[in-house]
């Protein structure tokens, strides 16, 4: 079993891998506790639960914040990491999530801090539904993608 | 929303002798051609009153009502010769020629026979309109009420051919033209006009008799439009051909539009026409363009009627009233599918906290709501015997309360069908204390001005100085109202209006890189005990400051300080604002380059450059604070981003570019009065909203001044008369089982008088499952102000 730098980065992508399911998951409990937000049972105060509610969803939205900058940060590492490696096909599966990360970066709207959603147009339908797509996309891919590094790994060490 | 096509007949008679005074008082227009027709149009009416109308041939005393709409858009030059009276006619839109003072329709003033015809289709609404018109007639000058309906008739769909005598006949044909117009409705404006021409086509041809007549006109009508339908009584023939003859004369003159945008139906029509009749008038009536920048007065005078939704008579007499709460589409598809063939948006226009000249108050210990979807009780609830009531939305099954059993109006008991909870669909609830957060707030108001050489040249500071003078004591509130105020330049001013002082103290601080409140705990004052201060203070304030040589404003700072000034309270925030802010957080670049104004690349810059205003605002409503900005720039001041700040704390946004009070007496009149309405409409604190619909819809975008705190809860920190809001309803799930749709907006807001209250406004609709139905249930007003609103 030879320990290269490929099965190395095969490796820590695994592991990595792991907490971008873990992001991922959190995105989408984010997004569907947004969603049903209306769905509270029986509140005796109008008022009182919103307002609880609404600071919890303007920190929501400042964590996904937080979640997603590392998140893309993790996922362009692994890209530089199979670069190095000269795993170009693993490489070129991750290209287009890649893309597709800049895009959405270059596309958000006009904030001050560094993030994807603003908690004015958030509450949109269409902007929900997007985004709770995303979030299932996105737990595919990363599953999908950590056997896939399993596979490549167990490929790659015993060669 | 009454249909008062009855008294149309009883007058019509006196309709009939009044039109030669019309043709006497229409003659003075400007736009001779169309004069002359109009003169012409109104000198028949004696002759064609027996004739029967383009559409029921039972109304036979209609007919010079129906004439009229086609009236060509000059006659509103009359209006504008006789408008004195029209003013005062229009209040009295649907009741006998008495004169009253309110805009409440009467709901049963005419008998209820009439009603029910009416309900079926638009051209209801256009019966109505024609008794408006004679009743109208009789008080003021007749001629010019007359030409008012017509042009906006013209410009919906719907055919003015009233129905209303013979149901079953009327209903017939209306319900023929219906599909007609609805075949090709919704795609331009001018397909629309182009259509409601056919259509009056089509009711001219009914109204004769059928083709095969003595004049070939009706032959062309046929090939024409491409659908006929069974004409009218042959009766009364040669008068028809006079009345076809003027109204086709009519139509052909009114048809803006296609000089704007070519239509190939309206000129073929109107070459036909011009062969046919061989009146030489007539081809250059037909091909008439209308000069927009000189015709300005296209649109109606009048405020046009909703039209009614297809419900049983006592199901609409409890509706909720269209002014309030509005539907695009007032005959809900039943499926998403059918909802997308029909191409139109579904959704909703409310005004949930208008003025209302009569509110049923309701003071109850328990305030009825369903047990699932919280619903509050209303008057589409079903209820299934005496104990048990079953939602209208969610169709839960719930009890009725003991105490809800005892009616107090009528002092009885055992009719809870009776109470004015379930009699009325626009009511107000005296809240508890279960539905406070915190004891209910005082009235605060707090005021930050623009005190730079730019406001000082603009002149804005004495105008509003000495409205708030006159409308010290009207403002809404109670012993409890507060006052503060602000003013900044390059520095930011606070003023010690504490009772005692002999005149009110000025605090500056310069330091708005961060900044503080300077520690006076009387910065903001109840307004009963420091009165004189305030008035020592705007009388003083324009004079203040007109020597000032500061060019920089720094708003940015400014409405942080306000910020921390209201955050303990909450309240409302005037902003005066007259140039770019320039100093300080929230400094705003110019950003816009002249040359590019009139460029074809599109309109740019109309998203804000920066998120400070928005923040802010968020901020604002987080603490029930909200901020109106008036902004008085001459030139470009980036309302795009300022505009943040109103919009997200539920504030109203007035604009007056280049505001000069000595330069621009226009805009100057524009602020005070505006400031007068501002600073005496009643105003709702720390509100909440929330709209529910009948299961199977839901709400998926809201159009409007506030922030989404839920899916369907609007967070609105100031709610005030003006204030009106658009959402867009989906249909998720068919709503095949069920033949009504309703919805309920409920505002919880707490009055200037420190109560907290809940006003419930809710809307009944019908399911539809035809097309056709759905587009003649289609609100054409509703549908443009939501497509403005959208995208």
């Amino acid at each position: 079993m030879a320990f290269t730098f490929a099965a190395f980065c095969y490796m820590l992508a695994l592991l990595l891998t792991a907490a971008l399911i873990f992001f991922a998951i959190w995105h989408i409990i984010a997004f569907d506790e947004l969603k049903t937000d209306y769905k509270n049972p029986i509140d005796q105060c109008n008022t009182l639960n919103p307002t609880v509610e609404k600071v919890k969803k303007i920190k929501r939205v400042k964590i996904a914040l937080k979640l997603v900058l590392p998140e893309y940060l993790i996922h362009f590492f692994f890209c530089v990491m199979f670069f190095c490696a000269a795993e170009w096909l693993t490489l070129f599966l991750n290209l287009p999530l890649l893309a597709y990360h800049v895009w959405r970066y270059m596309s958000r709207p006009v904030m001050s801090c560094p993030g994807l959603y603003d908690p004015t147009t958030i509450m949109n339908a269409d902007i929900l539904a997007y985004c709770q797509k995303e979030g299932w996309c996105k737990l595919a891919f990363y599953l999908l993608s950590f056997f896939y590094y399993l596979y490549g790994y167990v490929n790659v060490s015993s060669d | 929303m009454s249909a008062p096509g009855y008294t149309n007949r009883s007058s019509s008679a006196s309709f009939g002798q009044n039109s030669p005074a019309n043709g006497g008082a229409a003659p003075p227009f400007q736009n001779g051609e169309t004069g002359r027709i109009m003169v012409r149009f109104c000198l028949s009416h004696p002759l064609a009153s027996p004739a029967p109308p383009p559409s029921s041939s039972a109304q036979y005393s209609h007919q010079p009502f129906q004439q009229t709409p086609y009236a060509p858009p000059g006659s509103y030059y009359v209006q504008q010769s006789c408008q004195t009276s029209l003013p005062q006619t229009q209040p009295q839109t649907q009741t006998q020629p008495q004169p009253q003072p309110t805009l409440v329709p009467a709901p049963a003033a005419g008998p209820g026979a009439p009603l029910y015809p009416i309900v079926s289709y638009p051209s209801a609404h256009g019966c109505s309109q024609y008794g408006t018109l004679s009743s109208l007639q009789n008080p003021s000058t007749p001629g010019v009420t007359q030409i008012a309906a017509p042009l906006h008739h013209y410009n919906t769909a719907p055919p003015p051919c009233a129905t209303g005598v013979q149901p079953g006949y009327a209903a017939g044909s209306a319900g023929q033209t219906a599909p007609t117009v609805n075949g090709q409705g919704g795609a331009g404006t001018s397909e629309v006009l182009a259509v409601s021409i056919e259509i009056q086509l089509n009711c001219g041809e009914t109204s004769s008799s059928t083709t095969g007549s003595a004049s070939p006109a009706p032959n062309s009508y046929d090939s024409l439009e491409g659908g006929s339908f069974p004409g009218g009584p042959p009766s009364h023939f040669t008068k028809n051909t006079q009345v076809r003859k003027n109204v086709t004369e009519l139509i052909c003159a009114f048809d803006p539009l296609p000089s704007l945008q070519p239509f190939p139906n309206l000129s073929q029509l109107s070459a036909a026409l011009g062969g046919l009749s061989g009146v030489p008038e007539l081809e250059v009536e037909a091909l008439r363009p209308v000069n927009l920048l000189q015709e300005r007065n296209l649109l109606p005078q009048r405020p046009q009627e909703a039209p009614e939704p297809n419900l049983s008579p006592d199901l609409k007499k409890v509706n909720c009233s269209p002014q309030t709460f509005r539907c695009t589409l007032t005959s809900i598809p039943q499926t998403q599918a059918l909802l997308n063939k029909a191409r139109l948006p579904l959704g909703l226009l409310l005004h949930p906290f208008r003025d209302l000249q009569q509110l049923p108050v309701i003071t109850s210990n328990t305030i009825v709501r369903c047990r699932s979807c919280r619903t509050y009780i209303n008057p589409f609830v079903t209820f299934l015997d005496q104990h048990r009531w079953k939602c209208n939305l969610c169709y839960r099954v719930n009890d009725v309360p003991d105490e809800f059993m005892y009616n107090p109006v009528s002092r009885s008991y055992g009719e809870p069908h009776m109470r004015p909870e379930v009699q009325n669909s626009t009511v107000e609830f005296i809240a508890s204390s279960d539905y406070m957060l915190r004891p209910p707030q005082p009235a605060v108001y707090l005021f930050v001005l623009d005190v730079s050489h730019n406001a000082v040249e603009a002149g804005y500071l004495k105008v509003f100085c000495d409205s708030l003078l006159e409308n010290l004591d009207k403002m809404p509130g109670d012993s409890r109202t507060r006052v503060g105020f602000l003013t900044f330049d390059s520095t930011v001013h606070f003023y010690n209006l504490q009772e005692g002082l002999s005149q009110p103290q000025m605090l500056v601080v310069s330091d708005i890189d961060d900044v503080f409140i300077p520690s006076h705990d009387s910065l903001m004052v109840n307004l009963k005990e420091s009165r004189e201060l305030v008035k020592d203070l705007l009388t003083s304030l324009p004079a203040m400051f007109s020597q000032s040589r500061e060019t920089h404003s720094a708003l940015g700072p400014a409405l942080q300080a306000a910020f921390k000034l209201m955050s303990p309270t909450g309240g409302r925030v005037s902003v005066f604002q007259t140039q770019l802010p320039s100093l300080g957080a929230g400094k705003l670049q110019s950003r816009e380059d002249p040359n590019q104004r009139s460029s074809t690349k599109g309109v740019q810059h109309l998203g804000p450059a920066t998120d400070f205003y928005k923040k802010l605002a968020l901020d604002c409503s987080g603490q029930q604070i909200g901020v109106d900005l008036f902004l008085l720039s001459s030139q470009y001041a980036d309302l795009a981003s300022l505009a943040c700040v109103s919009k997200y704390s539920a504030g109203s946004i007035f604009y007056y570019p280049s505001f000069h009070h000595v330069h621009n007496p226009a805009q100057l009149q524009k602020l005070q009065k505006d400031l007068e309405r501002y600073f005496t409409r009643k105003i709702g604190f720390e509100a909440v909203m929330r709209i529910r619909c009948t299961k199977g819809l839901s709400i998926h975008t809201f159009h409007g001044n506030f922030f989404v705190r839920s899916t369907d809860l609007l967070s609105l920190a100031n709610v005030n008369p003006d204030s009106a809001f658009a959402v867009q309803v989906s249909i998720e799930d068919s709503l095949a089982d069920s033949s009504l749709a309703c919805f309920q907006a409920a505002l919880l807001y707490t009055s200037s008088k420190g109560k907290r209250r809940i006003r419930v406004h809710t809307l009944c609709l019908p399911v539809v499952n035809q097309l056709s139905d759905v587009y003649a249930g289609a609100d054409v007003q509703a549908i443009t102000c939501l497509l403005a609103n959208m995208g």
